[in-house]
């Protein structure tokens, strides 16, 4: 007998080893694989950053005079800056026998500040763009937000009660689920094209804000509904359970309990989908068209700064800008990924208690 | 047996699951303003039987039943369900409080039946934990989250909750079976004390549980066909100490799982 | 099985309650045999040994006790571990019945009998006997058994009013026999305790089976005859 116990505490033992070493093997790959993705992500952002920095703060000075009286700032920069021109910015108040102030030497980062001028050498800055991707960022949201996390709450709270009774419905709600999972994975040039059919040419809304908006909505409603679905699934049936057996309806239930603590997970989602906008090219490329201005109405064409971006280094000798465009995005969208961490930390601390 | 005063009753009962039958002609009468456990072993449909009085058994697709349950004298299913659901309220097995604070955790019932009015708010939350047996603990940060709390006291608000919306019964589902035996016995207390204005049903796989704490019994038991029924319900100290059936008295001296 | 240990245990406590019982019939029958013979010895003997019958009274109610706080009986296990510690008591209280015969057995000592013993182990027997029965009807759960028995407590009350209208008649014929006499009445009255008893444990049997608790009065008890005296 105890020949046999000796056999196996042998064999265990050279077995543990080789189970650690094992471990070991296996965490160092991993680790290693987690350097190389972080350091590999860390050069291409490192490279445009440090390539476009020299672009995006170039400060110059500018001459500021600001006329209280008449509700307006003059801007009046050096010959030999990025934009010669001199800009007016008006605003509504007016205090009229006020004093004007007069401010020298102003520092002013004129690449964000001034409007691209377009043309082959691609002078100017890229305030136009910014304000672009921002209207689309948001034209998009609206459009897609109510959309997407409504048809999300029918397919996880409604539909999903109805199974039992309806076989049609389970159907529609399989080959609906079926759809969205397939457009989730569809190229974007797709939209794009769908985008310029439909919206650019049929309906004649032409390049403009709305087309891209319509389109770039489209785009993103696949990654809405399917990340809202997820929350909601994700919140625990007990809670459901909790509000209804208190006499609640089922609306109420969704409403006032499953949606805020499916929050977290649908401002991912939007989150999600304001960085597919942002980095967006292809369809905005079809239904935005090339105009560098600030558009004006939602039929207005525009540029949006992953656009510019392509345009400057395709159409331009100005590379240096674009890559001075580059680092403002990728910088924008760190900053932005940072704020909406933070405050989602901030709400799921507060719910989880202190 | 005082059964003046029937609170809840069934007759010929049967619940299906599609085509799975879970109770087999279920007929019982739940005296008012007593405190009825329902024992058995795992499996014989006791939680079925516990959710038939607020039809939260709707919520499962496929689920459908025969016989009539009454509230009152009312038949059950002829109700408006969320209005049933307001005057039998539920505790769950494991504390389910909202992601919410305590305060809007207890009123939110009121707030789902209607009650805007503040100060009206504030004196239901107020009542209501400490009909709980839970306002000294939490009176002075009602803002906190509710889960932050501990266990017994999440049971507790949950409980509140409940009681919130003014039921006139209360249904429990093993409401002490994940928590420690202190919190276990304090709820215990607690259901003693709101029996004087509730009628309470409570589901309980603890048998000194349901011998401590209930006026009545009810002993399910599965069938062959997997079906629940009701093999015997008395009053609690006679069932416990001189059961009629032999399948009654073998299961609670434990002489089979 | 679910619950052997528990199981085993009440079994072993029932199984001491009949350990109990023997002891004390023994010390019943030989307490009278003793004061029949007069083996002092005898008496002595019996009156050392009741110390172990209390011994075990006490060790069945601890482990009762322990049985009830550890195993939350119920139902049926309950009653019957509420029977055990019932019986025990009655048990005992005979077997301090038997102690006293002996003492008196002491108390007598060498004096001759004013007339042999026969009606007392006659009743000596039919006690033990009723003991005995209803000790059996408890571990067989034999209700009808256990309400048969009470009947022979009619038995034992005829002859303790025959004993005692004997012994008056002693006393009546010669004053000086009063001194025995009386220890011998006292004798009887013991045994016709030790059949009530027995009358106790049946009714602890009925009530172990049936949960039914049930008084079993005899109608011809000690009060019923005129020349009884309770």
């Amino acid at each position: 007998m105890s020949e046999r116990m000796k056999a196996t505490t042998l064999s265990t033992r050279s077995n543990l080893e080789r189970r650690h070493l094992i471990q070991r093997i296996a965490f160092g790959l991993l680790w290693a694989a987690g350097v190389i993705a972080v350091v590999v992500t860390v050069l291409v952002v490192a490279y445009v950053v440090v390539q476009g920095a020299d672009e995006v703060l170039t400060v110059e000075m500018a001459h500021v005079t600001i006329d209280p009286a008449e509700g307006r700032m003059i801007v009046d920069l050096p010959d030999d800056s990025i934009d010669a021109n001199v800009k007016v910015i008006e605003w509504p108040i007016k205090l009229p026998g006020a004093q004007l102030i007069v401010l020298e030497g102003v520092p002013l980062l004129t690449f964000l500040l001034t409007e691209p001028k377009g043309g082959l050498t691609g002078e100017g800055g890229i305030s136009t763009t910014i304000i672009t991707t921002l209207y689309l960022v948001l034209l998009t949201i609206s459009i897609a937000m109510p959309l997407g996390v409504g048809a999300a709450i029918y397919l996880v709270e409604y539909a999903g009660e109805m199974q039992g009774r309806n076989v049609w419905l389970v159907r529609l709600v399989a080959v609906v689920r079926f759809g969205v999972e397939t457009l989730a994975g569809v190229p974007s040039i797709i939209f794009g094209l769908f985008g310029y059919a439909l919206f650019v040419t049929a309906m004649r809304f032409g390049f403009s804000l709305l087309s891209a908006g319509l389109a770039g909505a489209c785009l993103i409603l696949p990654v809405v509904i399917r990340t809202t679905e997820e929350a909601l699934r994700a919140v625990p049936r007990s809670y459901r359970e909790g509000s209804l057996a208190l006499g609640a309806t089922q609306w109420q239930t969704i409403w006032k309990v499953v949606l805020p603590a499916a929050l977290p997970g649908i401002v991912t989602g939007i989150v999600l989908s304001v960085g597919r906008i942002v980095s967006e090219t292809a369809v905005f490329y079809v239904t935005l068209g090339g105009s560098h201005n600030l558009p004006t109405s939602l039929l207005s064409p525009g540029r949006t700064m992953a656009l510019h971006l392509y345009y400057l280094a395709m159409d331009t000798t100005a590379f240096q800008k674009a890559m001075g465009t580059g680092a403002v995005l990728v910088v924008g969208i760190i900053i932005v990924n940072a704020v909406i961490n933070y405050l989602s930390r901030r709400f799921a601390v507060s719910a989880r208690g202190r | 047996m005082d059964m003046n005063n029937v609170k809840l009753e069934t007759h010929n009962y049967h619940l299906y699951y599609g085509e799975f039958r879970a109770l087999y002609g279920v007929s019982v009468q739940v005296p008012a303003n007593q405190i009825t456990a329902i024992i058995g072993p795992s499996g014989c449909g006791k939680s079925s039987f516990l959710r038939t009085f607020n039809r939260m058994n709707d919520l499962i697709p496929g689920a459908h039943s025969e016989g009539e349950v009454y509230l009152d004298g009312e038949a059950v299913f002829s109700q408006d369900v969320v209005e049933l659901r307001r005057r039998v309220g539920m505790v769950f097995q494991r504390p389910n409080p909202f992601p919410k604070s305590i305060y809007e955790n207890v009123v939110y019932g009121s707030r789902v039946h209607g009650v805007r009015n503040k100060g009206q708010l504030s004196a239901i939350a107020e009542r209501s934990l400490k009909a709980a047996a839970l306002w000294d603990e939490v009176k002075d940060d009602l803002q906190k989250s509710a889960l932050a709390l501990s266990g017994g006291q999440q049971q507790r608000l949950c409980i509140a909750r409940a009681l919130a919306v003014e039921p006139e019964v209360i249904l429990m589902d093993e409401p002490c079976s994940a928590l420690d035996p202190i919190a276990t016995l304090k709820i215990e207390d607690l259901m003693r004390e709101l029996e004087k204005d509730y009628t309470i049903v409570i589901v309980t796989h603890n048998m000194q549980q349901a011998a401590r704490v209930s006026d009545y019994t009810a002993f399910l038991m599965m069938r062959e066909d997997r079906a629940g029924e009701l093999v015997e319900f008395g009053s609690t100290p006679e069932l416990f100490t001189k059961p009629q059936d032999q399948r009654t008295e073998d299961y609670i001296t434990g002489r089979f799982g | 099985m679910p619950r052997a240990a528990f199981e085993r245990e009440l079994q072993r406590l029932q199984d001491e309650i009949l350990v109990l019982g023997s002891m004390v019939e023994k010390a019943l029958m030989e307490s009278v045999a003793g004061l029949k013979r007069r083996d002092l010895e005898a008496a002595r003997r019996v009156i050392a040994e009741d110390r172990l019958i209390n011994e075990k009274r006490f060790a069945i109610e601890a482990d009762a006790l322990v049985l009830i706080a550890t195993q939350q009986p119920m139902a049926g296990d309950l009653r019957t571990i509420a029977a055990v510690l019932e019986i025990a008591t009655e048990l005992e209280r005979t077997g301090d019945y038997a102690k006293g015969i002996a003492k008196i057995s002491l108390m007598i000592g060498e004096q001759a009998f004013v007339k042999p013993l026969i009606d007392i182990p006659r009743m000596a027997e039919k006690a033990r006997d009723m003991l005995h029965r209803a000790l059996d009807a408890f571990i067989r759960r034999d209700v009808d058994l256990a309400r048969a028995i009470p009947e022979d407590d009619g038995i034992v009350d005829a002859l303790y009013n025959q004993v005692y209208r004997e012994l008056l008649t002693f006393i009546m014929s010669d004053p000086r026999n009063i001194d025995q006499a009386n220890c011998l009445l006292w004798v009887a009255h013991n045994l016709e305790r030790a059949a009530d008893r027995a009358t106790n444990i049946c009714e602890r049997v009925i009530f172990t089976v049936t949960g039914e608790m049930v008084e079993m009065d005899v109608e011809n008890g000690p009060d019923a005859g005129v020349e009884g005296i309770a």
